[in-house]
């Protein structure tokens, strides 16, 4: 620590205090980003398959859901949700007010929207390009639609969207930057907080940058590890 | 020999200095927006206010024309020292810290802060007891801010705003226990306001002097000292013809 | 009817903000991408590491952050370079970074690295013969670029042009935090003001919809005319 101290003592803008800020603002930032991501992967699986109904009255709602959310930008639908639920009349009087009152709730709900969009979309075409042939041999061996698509379809497709999904996850790491418009202190609202109470830009955002950076890296590094794990069978033999 | 040569050098320094030194005829205010009363827009756009109308009034007594350049809050002081405007007329509040960075005329206006809740909250003083476990709204980066975190950011938790304006929704959108601002922009914006009922909690707070500062001035860039002077001037003018206390009266009278 | 409270003008100014700054970003971020797409390509070791590290750091930092910090600590840096200048010589030159240009630039810039990545790909997909073709007939290498390589890569880039234009649109969003008064801030400050949030943002929300569709169209006429000649079946 006698290290830490020295390395502090010299400089007015990373003190224990703001470091402080700093370190909820990554735990604000992670708990948001994984359990949108969760609770979006979650709802994209039965939606992704539904997505790919031949009843229109299934697959239209949730084409024009997820064209919506990927069609628009996240910050209005932040906007949209952080400001809209208040104005359900009596909603401060209902059991959801003491969640939807932090900004923390708002926040996860339009990210969970948004990321499951994309995510439906991404499992969509997975799920569409599956090869015939797979889903034939299934078919003669006797498994039933429901089966087949547990057993055969859905695991290949996960493998094959395992890239695309990756992306998503990068994607919705950066995009939780606009969490700090509604108040809430992520690592970007730690970082807008110093600067403005500092006057030192280049010290307060670079920082929060070299944070975003690491955990991108985290991200990629464990995608990379599993795509090797899952994907091995498509690798060329002949390595 | 070396000293008259450090000597011709400085002479020459200044020279140089004072023979490009700028004679505004035309000067940019950096202001935030909305701030009201002190700053804000009426739905077709216009710019009002007191700083606004003060600002105009100053010009005018000067001979030299304004304009204003909107800014949001945390990045105002940046603004003024890389040039996007002249001059910082925005409800800033003289302190030590910011005398660091900027230069301030004399102040034109003292008001004190003030802690806002509804009128129904069971808050009636604001001590670390009252305060722990509730939600907290400042802007951030304000005086207001510093103190606040400062004094409770421990026991409460302190939202931070861009604007006022957003806090404000939010305290009627009932997402705050209490804010801390400015007195008159309370008074305007929530104590007028027609939505809800709120209270001034506990006095209005002016001390300490080293959060609190010596009321509002105007803040111009530190080499500046010339114009900050013919400002001085044309304030004590307006203060000594009337003209001060009718714009004061357009924005805080009783009506 | 629709009533906008008397900001439906400046909420159509700001429309238009949103598509010049998405304009004139996508122009710099095409020129960035290809001068990318080049120095990752080039023999020199030093270009392709400088571009390496663009793409790389670039696309591991969130755009708000991007946008606070060069929009922020552009105009710090710049401040103190003009201050070198007077001090030194007692001119009182400055630059105005104002919200727009930092908008250009800063969304020019992101997205600079994800088309040189795109570029790569697509400069890296065309026939090789066709080039040493062009060669053969006597064709400089500029104009083997502009009549052979570029449109071959267009077609091979389009698919990851559509897709950066659209995230690009999207993120010119963004801006409204930074100061910029685009139509996302007119209508956050309109619904702030009225206390009517959805009158602004669901109508902002479908203009938004309305150009990610028009750029759909006009994406997939370009592709038709780019695979003239591949017989599409």
């Amino acid at each position: 620590m006698e290290w830490f101290n020295a390395l502090l003592a010299d400089n007015r803008i990373f003190t224990p205090d703001t470091l402080g800020y700093y370190w909820e603002g990554l735990v604000t930032t992670t708990q948001l980003v994984f359990l949108s991501l969760l609770v979006g992967l979650v709802l994209a699986v039965p939606l992704s398959i539904l997505r790919g109904s031949k009843h229109k009255w299934i697959k239209l709602p949730i084409y024009t859901y997820t064209y919506v959310f990927r069609g628009t930008p996240l910050l209005i639908q932040l906007y949209i949700i952080y400001y809209g639920v208040v104005f359900f009349d009596g909603i401060q009087e209902t059991f959801l007010w003491p969640m939807l009152r932090e900004a923390f709730y708002p926040a996860l709900i339009a990210f969970t929207l948004n990321t499951a969009a994309y995510t439906t979309e991404i499992f969509h075409g997975a799920i569409k390009s599956t090869a015939r042939g797979e889903i034939e041999a299934a078919r003669a061996y006797g498994m039933s639609p429901g089966l087949t698509m547990r057993r055969i379809i859905l695991p290949s497709a996960f493998r094959r969207a395992l890239p695309a999904y990756g992306n998503e996850v990068i994607f919705m790491l950066h995009a939780s930057a606009i969490a700090s418009v509604v108040t809430l202190m992520d690592i970007t609202g730690a970082a807008r907080f110093v600067y403005a109470r500092y006057y030192a830009p280049f010290e307060a955002f670079l920082f929060a940058a070299a944070i975003y950076l690491c955990l991108t890296f985290a991200i990629l590094f464990f995608f990379r590890h599993l795509e090797k794990r899952l994907l091995a069978h498509l690798r060329p033999q002949s390595g | 020999m070396k000293k008259l040569l450090t000597v011709s050098i400085l002479g020459l320094a200044i020279a140089a200095g004072s023979a490009h030194a700028r004679d505004y005829d035309h000067v940019r205010f950096g202001v935030d927006v909305p701030y009201e009363p002190m700053e804000y827009r009426t739905p077709e756009g216009e710019l009002t206010g007191f700083d606004i109308d003060l600002g105009n009034a100053l010009c005018e007594e000067i001979g030299i024309t304004c304009e204003w350049i909107e800014q949001e809050w945390d990045g105002i002081i940046p603004g003024l020292l890389s040039r996007n405007y002249d001059a910082i007329m925005s409800s800033m509040t003289i302190n030590d810290e910011r005398r660091e960075t900027v230069l301030f005329s004399e102040p034109y206006i003292t008001p004190p802060s003030a802690w806002f809740a509804p009128a129904d909250s069971d808050l009636e003083e604001t001590t670390e007891e009252t305060l722990e476990g509730k939600t907290i709204g400042v802007q951030r980066g304000t005086l207001q801010d510093n103190y606040v975190t400062d004094m409770y950011g421990d026991v409460a938790s302190v939202s931070r705003y861009s604007t006022a304006d957003d806090m404000v929704l939010d305290m009627q959108a009932q997402r705050l226990d209490i804010v801390f601002l400015d007195f008159p922009v309370g008074k305007s914006t929530l104590l007028d306001s027609e939505s809800r009922d709120y209270k001034v909690v506990g006095e209005t707070i002016t001390e300490p002097k080293e959060y609190f500062g010596d009321g509002f001035g105007i803040a111009f860039r530190p080499r500046d000292e010339a114009l900050a002077d013919r400002f001085n001037e044309a304030l004590a003018t307006l203060q000594e013809d009337g003209t001060y206390d009718e714009i004061f009266e357009r924005y805080f009278g009783e009506e | 009817m629709l009533d906008l409270h008397g900001y439906g003008p400046r909420l159509l100014e700001g429309a238009g903000v949103t598509i010049q700054l998405a304009v004139l970003s996508l122009i710099l971020a095409i020129v960035l991408g290809l001068l990318t797409a080049s120095a990752k390509m080039s023999r020199s070791w030093l270009l392709h590491k400088v571009a390496t590290l663009y793409t790389t750091v670039i696309r591991g930092v969130p755009d708000l952050v991007l946008m606070m910090l060069l929009f922020f600590g552009g105009q710090m840096a710049l401040n103190v370079l003009t201050d070198i200048i007077y001090d030194r010589y007692g001119v009182d030159w400055y630059v105005n970074l104002n919200a727009f240009a930092a908008g250009v630039l800063t969304i020019g810039f992101i997205f600079g690295a994800y088309m040189g990545e795109t570029f790569r790909g697509a400069f890296m997909a065309v026939d090789h013969g066709q080039i040493e073709a062009g060669k053969a007939y006597g064709m400089t290498p500029w104009l083997v670029f502009r009549r052979i390589r570029f449109p071959l890569m267009m077609r091979h880039a389009l698919p990851g042009l559509s897709n950066n234009w659209m995230v690009l649109l999207k993120t010119t969003a963004l801006v409204s935090v930074i100061g910029l008064t685009d139509m996302v801030r007119v209508a956050a400050e309109a619904s702030r003001a009225t206390h009517e949030p959805f009158t602004f943002l669901l109508p902002v929300a479908a203009i938004y919809l309305l150009i990610a569709s028009i750029s759909e169209w006009l994406f997939a006429y370009l592709q038709k005319r780019y695979n003239v000649g591949f017989g599409e079946h």
